[in-house]
């Protein structure tokens, strides 16, 4: 075997950094024999895996049986199943303000909305935009590129430019009162800010699930469209008949990926509403959980762990679905 | 795009060529409705954050960054604004020296004589195209700003590095091999895939503050390494790579190390790639997990940094737009170069 021939002073350098590295790890080699060496190229990844992804895996379930305001484990009394009572006590669940843990049930309530609205507004939007990137048209890969863009960006980000677009000064009220309309202060708004953070929310992921169903799109067999134009099938029966039900898998993980992240909203909204604002409008389960073991001087881990545990549960039914889905697909 | 196209022929090429049908028309007024969509906030926020503080408020506000013009007329200590006033039917250009009331009194600002009485209902300011520069000046020398870009380049930099050692490290092993629990582990860590980290946040904090990393730059790098997301996707593509390249190597006496650094990782730079583009992005613009695990200030990163400023100086939209422009410059500049792989990248692998 030939070794490249290092010309440049980087290319020594590394050259030399690697002779470093390399002298214990042929010495592990030639001591355990290749055979064990795999084991020793996982390492890395199994300890770090295991310190920052197993071990808390494993406290997670064990900290929503613990109260107290202690960190450790060892310092947390054992307090059963008080913390899901506390979390799940309720009068009427459709009321949150009847809940022993109100804000975790407003949580709860706007979380579900969010999902729901957004999953419909950006598989729509996503599905639109991709059946006409689908074809063939001039200048495709620049809309693409256009529609992906914010995909890209940081949350923050995202949250400060559209609060400055929505700002009582902003863009949007300065083209409203050019319609005649009197501004308003969307984000001081409960409906208004909600209606924005879904809108903000589609804004920035629909990109990229225009791009998953795109791929998919592009998958479906031509020679069939050619058979349907013999056929004098019109668009619509086209469309109905040979797209959707080719996609129909491709949708399906596209819907559960979209429900996933729903759930999870946090970031974008906790920036545009500064918090979860105005009130409890946008407060969504992640901000509970935050606010519950971060956000203030009471650091309720326990409930926190548990309100978690009780997210996880249900993001994990959703994965288990999509597992499957993705399975069938490939079938 | 293929050759020999004449561009009107390009512009108005359709599925069927000669008919503009209606579709055509809905599908373009679609993708330029979303691409305006898309560009108006970012672009306005972009211009406004050249605006100077006292036009930022402005409402309506200008398209185009512009700010009253000042003069030093002789004569006067302080510098005057410029007015356009009507004077016997002429406009013409003149110096405010005070306000009274309805009345204001103005000069000549080329030949300050006597001051002039004027209506202010025939007056208005005039207005210059003005670079508020000092918007993206002044945070690099009055706030920490610079620390936290030094922080997130830092992190951004270090992380990507590491997470695609250690992750192509672990995929040479899961592909290259066949060893005791090869199954075993593969499935163990492609199943964190299933556990985000909101769910495991508050123990992911303990942990960190067990083994002291709390507050700390490392307290981000260290834990986000290990990507189960890099192993498959590493994987899956050394699997491709011919054994017959490896053993060849074994038969020259090659350390397996030396197998690994001199023909699997060269032969894996397209996914080496992808995955850096992502780490890169996904390092960048994090920003819960390092929300929770810093707490002083020197030790934010741009995205924590914004989210702090904008706290603070909920007023000064200026400083909060100019220093936003800064953490989304570079993430564009790799999209304008990269568009085309990262695009292809996250549509064959489903991931962001």
């Amino acid at each position: 075997m030939s070794t490249p021939k290092a010309t440049d002073f980087g290319g020594r350098a590394l050259d030399f950094v690697m002779g470093i590295v390399e002298a214990p790890i042929n010495g592990f080699e030639r001591l355990m024999g290749r055979k064990r060496m795999p084991y020793l190229f996982l390492a890395p990844n199994l300890i770090l895996f295991g310190i920052f992804t197993f071990l808390p895996i494993a406290i997670a379930v064990g900290y929503a049986f613990t109260g107290g305001t202690g960190l450790f484990v060892s310092e947390r009394p054992f307090v059963g199943f008080d913390n899901f009572r506390q979390l799940l006590q309720c009068e009427d669940y459709l009321r949150p303000g009847s809940c022993r843990e109100s804000l975790f049930w407003t949580a709860v309530w706007n979380t579900l909305w969010f999902v729901g609205f957004n999953v419909a507004a950006t598989l729509l939007v996503a599905l639109v935009t991709a059946l006409i990137l689908n074809r063939a048209m001039a200048a495709r890969g620049f809309f693409r590129a256009m529609f992906f863009y914010p995909v890209l960006l940081s949350p923050v980000v995202i949250g400060l430019i559209w609060k400055w677009f929505l700002d009582r000064n902003g863009l949007l009220n300065a083209f409203l009162q050019m319609l005649g309309v009197p501004p308003e202060i969307f984000l001081l708004d409960v409906g208004w800010s909600r209606f924005f953070v879904v809108v903000v929310s589609v804004w920035f992921h629909m990109g990229f699930y225009t791009l998953i169903l795109l791929a998919g799109l592009q998958a479906i067999p031509k020679d069939l469209y050619e058979a349907a134009s013999i056929d004098a099938a019109s668009p619509r029966r086209t469309l109905f008949r040979i797209t959707l039900p080719l996609l129909g898998p491709n949708l399906l993980v596209v819907l559960i990926l979209l429900m996933i992240r729903s759930v999870q909203i946090f970031d974008e909204a906790w920036v545009l509403t500064n918090g979860g604002g105005p009130g409890t409008a946008n407060s969504f389960i992640v901000q509970y959980i935050y606010q519950m073991a971060f956000g203030s001087d009471l650091r309720l881990f326990g409930l926190a762990s548990a309100a978690s545990v009780l997210m996880g549960l249900v993001l994990l039914a959703l994965t288990l679905i999509q597992l499957r889905l993705g399975r069938k697909m490939e079938s | 795009m293929s050759q020999g196209l004449s561009p009107i022929a390009f512009l108005t090429r359709t599925r069927r060529p000669g008919r503009i049908g209606v579709t055509d028309i809905l599908s373009w007024a679609w993708l330029i409705l979303g691409t305006i969509a898309v560009l108006i906030p970012v672009v306005w926020a972009g211009l406004s954050s050249f605006k100077p503080a006292a036009e930022i408020t402005r409402f309506p506000p200008t398209l185009l960054p512009r700010a009253a013009v000042q003069q030093t007329v002789p004569g006067f200590d302080a510098p005057l604004s410029l007015w356009t006033v009507d004077v016997d039917g002429q406009p013409r250009e003149m110096a405010m020296v005070r306000r009274i009331g309805l009345k204001a009194q103005m000069v000549d600002p080329s030949n300050p004589g006597p001051p002039v009485s004027v209506d202010v209902k025939s007056m208005s300011p005039v207005q210059r195209l003005t670079i508020a520069t000092e918007n993206y000046t002044d945070p690099l020398t009055r706030f920490d700003f610079l620390t936290f870009l030094k922080n997130s380049v830092f992190v951004t930099f270090v992380a990507t590095l590491l997470t695609l050692v250690v992750n192509a490290l672990a995929a040479f092993a899961l592909s290259k091999y066949r060893f005791r629990g090869e199954k075993a582990i593969f499935v163990l860590i492609i199943s964190t895939l299933m556990i985000p980290l909101t769910v495991v946040m508050v123990p992911a904090y303990l942990v960190v503050v067990g083994v002291g990393l709390v507050d700390s730059l490392w307290g981000i790098i260290i834990p986000t390494i290990a990507s189960p997301t890099g192993v498959f996707l590493l994987r899956q593509y050394m699997l491709t790579i011919p054994d017959e390249l490896i053993e060849a190597a074994r038969v020259d006496a090659a350390s397996e190390f030396r197998i690994f650094w001199r023909i699997v990782l060269p032969l894996t730079a397209p996914a080496l790639a992808v995955l850096a583009i992502f780490s890169v992005l996904w390092r960048w613009n994090d920003f819960l997990w390092p929300l929770i695990v810093l707490s002083s200030r020197e030790n934010f990163t741009l995205q924590v940094g914004l989210n702090a400023f904008q706290g603070e100086f909920s007023v000064q939209w200026n400083y909060i737009l100019a220093m936003t422009f800064l953490s989304l410059a570079p993430v564009t500049v790799v999209f304008l170069f990269l568009q085309k792989y990262i695009t292809t990248g996250i549509a064959g692998t489903g991931m962001k």
